[in-house]
């Protein structure tokens, strides 16, 4: 029984984990040049609705995916455009993303869906042979596709950060963008790149809710894990293994609180809800020391020759 | 490889900014071997000067010519091509990259994939061998003193094939020694046929390694000269365009009543470690006494604890008699506290504020500038007039923002603010630090005025001639402790420089 509630809890929390990694990881390229972009709420709603709609026309899961990208990446164009190119202030730009998105999302569904309609989306599967290995097997080889490939992309961003030349710049960039143009690296070109990435991938975190989780679209579906996946980034400590663990944690802590209201425990279930919040406060509250090894550049509109 | 550099001439170069002619019209030129310091007062257009060589600026009229061809500059990138590089004077440097990825970034500008760190890593090992210049690779920015912060600048320079140096007020944050290295190192440079720009306003340094000097005053050229020919007096007045006496003192003071007594202070700094170690000191009324030492060690938490911006451990601090240990800092202001902040835009003043606002910070609450909470309009207006007057603040008027004044005016309002107080102990940190000659010689003129007035004043600096110009002691502050106090009459300026780097007795150097 006790077993069974575990194993359950860490099977059900891995695949809820996966939107939030790749959203923060994508979060985490933003941040890393420099760039704060709230806006990722918004963004996950756009994709949430562009690759649900895809798939419930075309029927496509693929299509899905490649749609909810493009408009992540659109969303990330004109994120950029405002903050970069006309250095507007990043944080009320991103609320005003948010909120686009939001609208927008909400708008569109009951325009062309109408009402909660099903779709068939993309299933778990379950490794030949690996699958069946008791509780290892129905921990993680019996999940879909998308949470493989977002799991592969931690050690993928830690490499593209650390190990290449772009990566290098990046760097560079969000911590001193003067001392990057000095050496003749194109600051602004670099953080257009990093904000079209990381809305791309949120872009595909949020089809990845209503493609491969719920199969339904909804008003606000995301319910906030856009702004959960900011602020594991700061407890991440912009590390993509740090980040890992932070979204584990986080989804972990939901997929309890699911549990106890499946297995009717006597908790409050209100209560229930909210631990995965609280704990992504506390854990906030205690990182503080953290940010001194931030992005020092986080926020700050480049301006060539300003001394700030 | 960028080709050799035998001449660079900058032609008629004119740059403006809204409402400003930063460089006006002004030729200058550079053969190969060659020092040129660039010498002037603050704004007078040195360092836009060299963001137009380096690409950074592009200028309304003018041309550069690059042994004998007119090239155009309009990125850093393509300053590096010619073979100019450029050390700025707050560094340009990714604290939390490596010295060997700080290079690296140099090299990555069309690459996405490929970084090739080794190769970079034996381009570092030629130039440091070429140049005596040791530097530990694979340490991150952070860890590294300013002193080794500026040689993995000129490394970075060198490495990327730079010919001709812009060094824009490099020894700014260097101890002498560091200062002494450096000036021997750009001589060695230039022995090998490299060009160098010295950009500074400190005289002696310009006498020691420059060949030539050009001096720049309001953004136009007004003299360009050999260096041998004149002494530092003449170079000064060349830069303020008038006679230049920075004050001294003349007898010491045998003050022997304390008015501000710091006794046995412990504290902590932002990093989370004891900055104040136990630190001892005491200023007597009517004295000046210095504090000198290199930057970062203590010298911040020290003003702090004693304007009670930071808590102490333990420790005891008494002003006039009166323990002030630990009080709020209204609390030590009106018992008589006066301080000059180190920053004089963040601390000093509120830049947006105006002159009037500024200038009643600290008295605005009690009569006669305030009555029954309400601010008394006139009464302000001609307080901040007056003393706008008495020292000397160039603005359009008292209702002009402290953003919009130079730096040395800036000082006055702080000065103003301050000393119409008639505090009985002055914390002055680093008063002249970014100041042009005539206004550090106000400044200092103001701290003398007040010693005659019997104030305390405790003056911070990095400046071994500022304290040696006006100080009656000078303690030495270094991780945290006092670890000497010199009279005037006996000191001298190498023996400062040891203990500044921590070096107490000569002999045991090893």
């Amino acid at each position: 029984m006790v077993l069974n509630f575990i194993i359950g809890i860490i099977s059900a929390g891995i695949p809820l984990a996966a939107p939030l990694l790749l959203a923060s990881l994508g979060e985490m390229f933003n941040q890393r040049a420099g760039v704060f972009n709230l806006g990722v709420e918004g963004i996950m709603l756009m994709g949430a609705f562009v690759g649900f709609l895809v798939v419930l026309t075309i029927g496509s899961p693929v299509l899905g995916f490649l749609a909810a990208i493009l408009v992540g990446a659109v969303m990330g164009l004109l994120m950029a455009v405002v903050t970069v190119k006309f250095k507007a202030k990043q944080g009320i730009s991103g609320i005003g993303l948010f909120m686009l998105g939001w609208g927008l999302s909400g708008t569109l569904f009951r325009v062309y869906v109408g009402g909660i309609t099903s779709i068939e989306g993309i299933r778990t599967f379950s490794f030949p042979l690996l699958g069946k290995i008791p509780i290892i097997g129905e921990i993680f080889f019996q999940n879909n596709i998308l949470v493989y490939i977002t799991f592969l992309l931690v050690p993928i961003s830690w490499y593209v950060l650390n190990k290449t030349a772009w990566g290098l710049k990046v760097r560079a960039v969000g911590t001193n963008p003067q001392a990057a143009d000095t050496l003749g690296i194109k600051v602004e070109r670099i953080r257009f790149q990093c904000i079209i990435l990381g809305s791309m991938m949120a872009g595909l975190a949020g089809a990845y809710l209503t493609i491969a989780q719920t199969h339904i679209f909804a008003d606000n579906i995301t319910a906030g894990r856009g702004f959960i996946a900011v602020a594991l980034v700061y407890f991440g400590k912009w590390k993509p293994a740090g980040i890992m663990w932070g979204t584990l944690l986080f989804s972990l802590a939901h997929a309890l609180q699911r549990s106890i209201q499946v297995y009717g425990i006597n908790f409050p279930y209100e209560i229930a809800v909210i631990i995965p919040y609280l704990l992504v406060i506390v854990v906030l509250a205690l990182s503080y020391k953290s940010q001194l090894l931030g992005p020092a550049a986080l926020g700050k509109p480049f301006i060539r020759g300003s001394r700030e | 490889m960028p080709e050799i550099i035998k001449k660079l001439e900058m032609r008629k170069i004119t740059k403006k900014f809204p409402g400003v002619l930063a460089c006006n019209n002004i030729d200058i030129h550079i053969n190969s071997g060659e020092i040129v310091a660039l010498l002037g007062e603050n704004g007078a257009g040195k360092t836009t000067l060299m963001n137009v060589l380096f690409g950074l600026y592009q200028p309304e009229h003018g041309e550069i010519f690059l042994n004998e061809k007119k090239v155009v500059i309009n990125s850093p990138r393509k300053a590096f091509a010619y073979g100019i590089g450029m050390v700025h004077q707050h560094f340009m440097l990714v604290p939390n990259l490596t010295v060997l990825e700080n290079i690296a970034l140099g090299f990555t500008s069309n690459k996405i994939f490929k970084l090739e760190l080794n190769k970079v890593r034996t381009k570092i090992d030629e130039v440091s061998k070429e140049y005596g210049l040791s530097v530990n690779p694979d340490a991150y920015i952070w860890q590294l003193s300013v002193g080794e912060q500026q040689r993995v600048e000129l490394i970075k320079v060198l490495c990327l094939g730079a010919n001709l140096l812009i060094l824009d007020e490099p020894t700014a944050a260097l101890t002498p020694q560091e200062t002494d290295e450096l000036i021997g190192l750009l001589k060695i440079m230039a022995k090998k046929d490299r060009s160098i720009i010295f950009i500074s306003h400190k005289l002696n340094e310009v006498k020691a390694v420059s060949d030539r000097v050009c001096v720049l005053r309001n953004g136009s050229l007004v003299y360009e000269g050999t260096t041998p020919e004149h002494s530092v007096s003449t170079l000064a007045e060349k830069m303020a365009g008038r006679e230049i006496s920075m004050p001294t003192l003349k007898e010491k003071s045998h003050a022997t009543s304390p008015i501000l007594e710091i006794k046995n202070v412990f504290a902590k700094g932002s990093m989370g470690t004891m900055a104040l170690d136990g630190f001892t000191l005491t200023v007597n009324r009517g004295e000046i006494v210095g504090i000198a030492g290199v930057s970062g060690n203590g010298q911040k938490e020290l003003a702090d604890v004693i304007n009670g911006i930071n808590h102490i451990e333990s420790g005891q601090i008494l002003l006039n008699d009166e323990d002030i240990t630990n009080k709020a800092p209204q609390k030590i202001i009106n018992k008589g506290m006066g301080y000059i902040p180190e920053d004089r835009m963040h601390e000093g003043t509120i830049p947006s504020f105006s002159v009037k606002e500024n200038i009643i910070m600290k008295d605005y609450n009690h009569p006669p500038l305030s009555k029954n909470t309400f601010l008394q309009n006139k009464i302000i207006e001609n307080y901040s007039s007056e003393l706008i007057n008495n020292f000397d603040i160039k603005c359009p008027d008292n209702k002009t923002s402290c953003a919009s004044l130079s730096g040395g005016n800036v000082q006055k309002v702080i000065l103003a603010r301050e000393l119409s107080r008639k505090p009985k102990m002055l914390i002055a940190s680093y008063p002249i630090r970014g100041l042009d000659i005539g206004a550090a010689e106000y400044v200092h003129e103001q701290l003398l005025e007040a010693r005659s007035e019997n104030i305390g004043v405790l003056l911070i600096s990095e400046e071994l001639d500022e304290l040696l110009d006006i100080c009656d002691r000078i303690a030495v502050i270094y991780e945290g402790k006092t670890l000497d106090i010199l009279d005037r009459d006996i000191d001298t300026k190498s023996k400062l420089g040891l203990l500044m780097a921590g070096i107490k007795d000569e002999k045991k150097v090893i």
